[in-house]
């Protein structure tokens, strides 16, 4: 789990002056690369692989532009975004306490923990036929898989971040006369806060990319009845532009999501800042 | 606001001395009682309350085993600890109940990152109820401003240097009213000049409130400055090889380092700290 903390840490560092505009240098190289790439064949007379395929930024701008004035496309990014907050949510809200539960008693550590590392390797996409049959509508196996995906992030992280807690923070309290529940209170939850944020910064991300792949293979059904693309979430929408062949709807979906998924971390990063104050840099 | 120091520092409105440990025939094996590694080895020294008592050993010699011991933090194998006459731990009951009457200043600290100065000073009484949360504070803020520690409350740990750190968690130590302090080589990860500040901050927070002091330590020169008795151990296993009582009056301050009775002392000791020293560098050397 270091590398995890290691980049969402220096995520977390706010970017000042020079390296604010070396980043808007590099944002613009790359835009430039794609416009001139993906134009290759008739500016420069040649096909640059890959990149010639794909619609230029300025077609993908437009289109987006185009995209923001639809109610349906909208439509699709609020079903995205209920799904992500109800997997997300349901993931917090039961990752912490087993988690927690399972930094603090060794007996169900040892009775929990094996189960929950030979399911953690299983990829969430893994679980969606097997989801879909035994959750009875479609929304809720959806949500499921979106679950999954921040679930495991935020167990592993919690159970990390309590087991890591220096052990003479627990002999101080103890020498000063806590209970079990303070030092529960007031050692392991604040203890065990930057893990938490760490993990739910990371997960959060995660359930944006397994929302839209759950999305793209079974939201599709349900999508149909519902008319259109704006039935089934962002991952039905690029997946029905890539069916119908719009490739600059692909392209802008794509961003779409990008965008989503990092004003959802940023949004927990704030949140995660205000939580546990002692980290700020001073 | 005038609170005199007598009440800002618990313990020295007190005439009767308290504090007084005494371990006797301490032993501490660590894994298999046959075949474990012996530690601590039929150990029996005494801390006078009211005094000042630096033990000197080399790294891993079982010194921080025996203030887990009286901290109540880990089990003896044998033997006995007696606080004030009372057991602390004996057969029977070889690990004693952590308790606000022996605080532990700790190697590395160990103030809450997550709370301010002032809520980590306030800790232990809150927790205890021996004080109203209002009462804590107002105390907390007058033991800070005596031990020059104004200004800081409201920061957090992280923000200060390592130096005011460990004289925030003397204060919130003193906060429990304890009977005895156990330092464990607090200023080991400090320059030599912020611990040269930093024991003279301690004789004065000593002389203040006259509250029983444990010290551990590899600093033979620390040693002798700040102790009454000075009591060099031999190598693991731990067992007192010298008992030396420093006959420098008190009140001391750093001029006392140029002394030729310091010097006396250093070069009475220092062969002896050194032969334990070789060997546990032998030791370690044939462990590898």
């Amino acid at each position: 789990m270091v590398w995890i903390k290691a980049t969402a840490l220096s995520a977390a560092t706010f970017i000042t002056g020079e390296e604010f505009w070396r980043g808007c240098v590099a944002v613009v190289c790359f835009l430039l690369f794609w416009q001139i790439g993906s134009r290759s064949v008739d500016w420069l007379g040649f096909a640059v692989p890959a990149v010639s395929q794909i619609p230029p930024p300025t077609a993908v701008l437009h289109q987006l532009y185009v995209l923001i004035q639809e109610p349906s496309f909208w439509y699709s990014g609020y079903l995205s975004s209920v799904r992500v907050f109800e997997g997300f949510a349901a993931a917090m809200v039961i990752g912490i306490p087993l988690g927690l539960a399972m930094a603090v008693s060794r007996i169900f550590y040892g009775i929990a923990f094996p189960v929950f590392e030979v399911l953690r390797p299983i990829p969430p996409l893994a679980w969606v036929p097997a989801s879909i049959i035994f959750w009875p509508t479609q929304e809720l196996s959806i949500a499921f898989v979106t679950f999954l995906g921040a679930f495991f992030t935020i167990v592993i992280n919690v159970i990390g971040g309590a087991q890591a807690i220096d052990i003479r923070y627990f002999q101080a309290a103890r020498s000063m006369g806590s209970s079990n529940w303070d030092i529960f209170r007031r050692i392991i939850l604040p203890g065990t806060l930057p893990s938490i944020v760490v993990g739910a910064t990371v997960g959060v991300g995660i359930t944006w990319a397994v929302v839209v792949a759950a999305e793209m293979i079974s939201g599709g059904g349900s999508a149909g009845s519902m008319g259109g693309a704006a039935g089934g979430g962002l991952g039905f929408f690029i997946w029905n532009s890539y069916v119908g062949g719009s490739y600059t709807q692909i392209v802008a979906g794509m961003i779409t999501i990008g965008i989503a998924g990092y004003i959802s971390s940023a949004l927990l990063r704030k949140v995660g800042d205000w939580l546990t104050p002692w980290l700020a840099e001073p | 606001m005038a609170v005199d120091q007598g009440e800002a520092f618990p313990g020295t409105s007190r005439t009767l001395r308290r504090g007084h440990i005494r371990i006797e025939d301490a032993v501490k094996i660590y894994g298999p009682q046959n075949g474990g590694i012996l530690a601590v080895d039929h150990c029996t020294f005494d801390v006078p309350a009211g005094e000042i008592t630096v033990v000197v050993g080399p790294s891993g010699c079982g010194k921080t085993t025996l203030l887990n011991a009286i901290a109540g933090f880990h089990s003896l194998s044998a033997g006995a600890i007696y606080l004030d006459e009372e057991v602390l731990c004996g057969p029977g009951r070889l690990k004693a109940e952590p308790g606000p009457d022996r605080i532990v200043v700790f190697q590395n600290g160990a103030l809450f990152p997550w709370k301010t100065n002032i809520d980590n000073v306030t800790f232990g009484p809150i927790m205890q109820g021996t004080m109203t949360p209002a009462h804590a504070y107002e105390k907390a803020r007058h033991m800070m401003a005596d031990a020059g520690l104004r200004g800081i409350e409201n920061n957090y740990p992280g923000e200060i240097s390592s130096g005011v750190r460990r004289r925030v968690e003397i204060v919130r130590a003193l906060m429990n009213d304890p009977k005895i302090l156990l330092l464990d080589e607090p200023y080991r990860a400090l320059d030599s000049l912020t611990k040269s500040v930093m024991h003279e901050a301690l004789l004065d927070i000593f002389y203040r409130t006259r509250v029983t002091v444990f010290f551990i330590t590899h600093d033979l020169e620390e040693a002798i400055f700040l102790g009454h008795r000075v009591i060099i151990m031999t190598t693991r296993p731990c067992r007192p090889k010298k008992v030396l009582d420093i006959d420098i009056p008190h009140p001391r301050d750093y001029s006392v380092l140029t002394t030729k009775r310091f010097r006396e002392l250093m070069d009475e000791t220092a062969m002896a700290v050194h032969e334990e020293a070789i060997k546990a560098f032998e030791a370690g050397e044939m462990e590898r």
